[in-house]
């Protein structure tokens, strides 16, 4: 039996970035998310790894490219604006075709907004987040266990694709303890091998040069279409997603994260009275699990999109239902949290009508 | 036939594309020699700022990284920090360190980080065609101050090696200018200064260089070097503004 702990969702996310391998974080203050630098410092001086305070999430995210390019796993976390000062680094990262995670525990926006959780950056997170064009490869998870687990899975696709990595949390996740299985073999970082971009110093080798642009006419279309491929294999091979009491269901709620979490509440609630609802739960916000969707929806008439944001998934779930299904949407912005006997009246309200 | 004098390999042999009479090149070349003088070419790490010295990462025959414009120190610490053993330097104009970049060169220096800045101190902003730039003299044209400088508007010029001279951090600091043999001399033992500094694990070092752009200037490269003696000069005096190895003597 692996340890078991009681654990903040941020101070899981902590031991799960140690665990992955990675020994270099740079990040700065900001609600809710503080107690993942607050834990970090101390653990990475445990470790001999690397901790920097920075000035700016901006600093915080070019340390990354530095870090990264020098071939080392890294890692940032920050909270939504944060997380907008770091799109431009973000951008040039994938640009550069370097992998990074990002982890951003996301609170009310926008603009200053409040320190509630919320999903409100979930376009930012799937449909690129800075200029030009590029995905970061984007979960979702909704546990304090899945704070531990993910950040290795993100590496992992980071460094398969050469891509950055993006942990879509929130504060409730964050702020929330809950019991952890530490079930990951803790990764020796002098085990990892030298990526093939990695700037260590040319010694018996050709130099490398890690960039973002290309001046010479048609260079960058061919390096951004070069990029599709690459974007093409991973919405192809890497949708993740869970499905609870989809089978027989007739209305399918689509939710992730924190929300999911709710959701599942009221399915059960649910389905103890007898109704037949489902839940699918995107852990890949991007790619997005479109082929479930797609399938789901030849059979299903109706979804339920439940966001803590004003409805930023429904096109998401449009595009992959086809147009063949109902889309209905539950949805609170700003930082509030549904509860499941609130889904339940939404439920009640499409079943009954539809 | 002994060859006594040759592109140094720290540069790579391609044609460089700067401007006639432009000071990048003279500071590249002492880059070069540099890396291989101190026999540090095969464990550096060099950062190419945006702007006409963008391409520096295809003139220097070493790693390369070109970040986002004013982030050099930032990802060169990034870089340091991940691999100490690596020789990181950062060459930078004065609107990448001096404007956009300016909290990362200031926490830089105030973090004593190891690593070695190369700041291009031209007065003006090159490749975008010649704007006011944070170092731009009181009165000077620029695209963007077509009647010079007011400082009422425009404020005055940030002079970095005082600015970074008040912060208790920086090992080393010094102006230097590119534009006569004697002051190109000054650069070369400054620059050595500096990137022996680092290889002694001493911090951070920043050699400003006063350096020609006669294209956005609107002279020609013979004034432009009298240009910098007469006038710039007189603004930016060279010399060291910090260097903790003469204070610990």
């Amino acid at each position: 039996m692996p340890e078991r702990k009681l654990m903040y969702g941020n101070h899981a996310i902590v031991e799960g970035v140690i665990a992955a391998g990675c020994r270099f974080f740079a990040g700065y203050p900001i609600t809710p998310q503080n107690e993942i630098p607050e834990f970090m410092s101390i653990r990475m001086n445990e470790i001999g790894g690397v901790f920097i305070q920075t000035e700016s999430e901006i600093a915080a995210i070019n340390m990354l490219f530095g870090a990264a390019a020098a071939g080392k796993r890294a890692m940032t976390s920050s909270s939504s604006p944060g997380i907008s000062l770091m799109q431009e680094g973000i951008s040039y990262i994938a640009g550069a075709d370097i992998p990074v995670l990002v982890v951003n525990v996301i609170r009310g926006g926008p603009g200053l907004g409040n320190i509630a959780p919320a999903q409100s950056d979930y376009y930012q997170g799937t449909k690129g987040g800075g200029h030009g064009d590029y995905f970061t490869i984007t979960l979702a998870p909704n546990s304090v266990q899945e704070l531990y687990e993910f950040p290795k899975l993100a590496f992992e696709l980071a460094e398969k694709y050469r891509n950055p990595a993006l942990i879509l949390a929130d504060g409730l996740l964050g702020q929330m303890m809950e019991p952890v299985e530490f079930t990951q073999a803790p990764v020796d970082p002098d085990t990892l091998r030298e990526p093939p971009y990695a700037l260590s110093g040319c010694k018996g080798r050709e130099r490398r040069v890690v960039r973002s642009y290309d001046l010479k006419p048609g260079k960058l279309e061919e390096m951004n279409w070069q990029r599709l491929k690459k974007y093409q294999k991973i919405q192809e091979t890497e949708q993740r997603f869970e499905a609870t009491a989809c089978d027989d269901a007739e209305l399918v709620i689509i939710a992730y994260g924190t929300c999911a979490r709710v959701c599942d509440a009221a399915v059960r609630i649910a389905r103890a009275k007898g109704q037949k609802i489902g839940l699918l739960r995107p852990i890949t916000l991007w790619p997005f699990p479109n082929k479930i969707m797609s399938e789901m929806s030849k059979r299903i008439k109706n979804f339920l999109v439940v966001e803590m944001n004003m409805g930023q998934m429904i096109d998401d779930v449009k595009l992959a239902t086809e147009c063949r299904s109902k889309i209905h949407f539950h949805g609170r912005p700003g930082g509030g949290v549904p509860t499941p006997p609130e889904i339940y009246e939404k439920i009640k309200t499409i079943m009954g009508g539809a | 036939m002994k060859q006594l004098f040759g592109r140094p390999q720290g540069l790579t042999d391609v044609l460089q594309r700067y401007c006639p009479g432009c000071g990048h090149g003279i500071v590249h070349r002492i880059i070069g020699d540099l890396l291989v003088k101190l026999d540090i070419r095969e464990r550096a790490v060099g950062i190419a700022p945006v702007g006409c010295s963008v391409f520096a990462d295809e003139y220097f025959n070493c790693d390369m990284i070109q970040p986002p414009h004013g982030r050099g120190p930032a990802v060169s610490t990034g870089i340091k920090r991940a691999r100490p053993d690596c020789f990181v330097f950062s060459y930078q104009g004065d609107g990448d360190l001096a404007a956009i970049g300016t909290a990362e060169i200031v926490h830089a220096a105030a973090r004593n980080e190891n690593i070695t800045i190369i700041f291009i101190n031209n007065a003006i902003f090159g490749m975008t065609g010649g704007q006011l730039a944070p170092t731009t003299l009181p009165g000077m044209r620029s695209t963007t101050s077509v009647q010079g400088r007011d400082i009422k508007t425009q404020g005055y010029p940030i002079k970095v090696c005082e600015l970074l001279a008040g912060l208790d951090g920086p090992h080393y600091l010094v102006r230097t200018a590119v534009n006569a043999p004697k002051n190109i001399i000054a650069t070369e033992k400054a620059l050595k200064t500096a990137f022996v500094n680092q290889l002694e694990n001493k911090g951070f070092s920043m050699v400003e260089i006063l350096s020609m752009c006669p294209t956005n200037w609107g002279l020609t490269p013979i004034q432009s070097k009298k240009w910098i003696d007469d006038t710039m000069i007189k603004y930016y005096p060279l010399g060291e503004y910090r260097n903790r190895a003469k204070e610990e003597r």
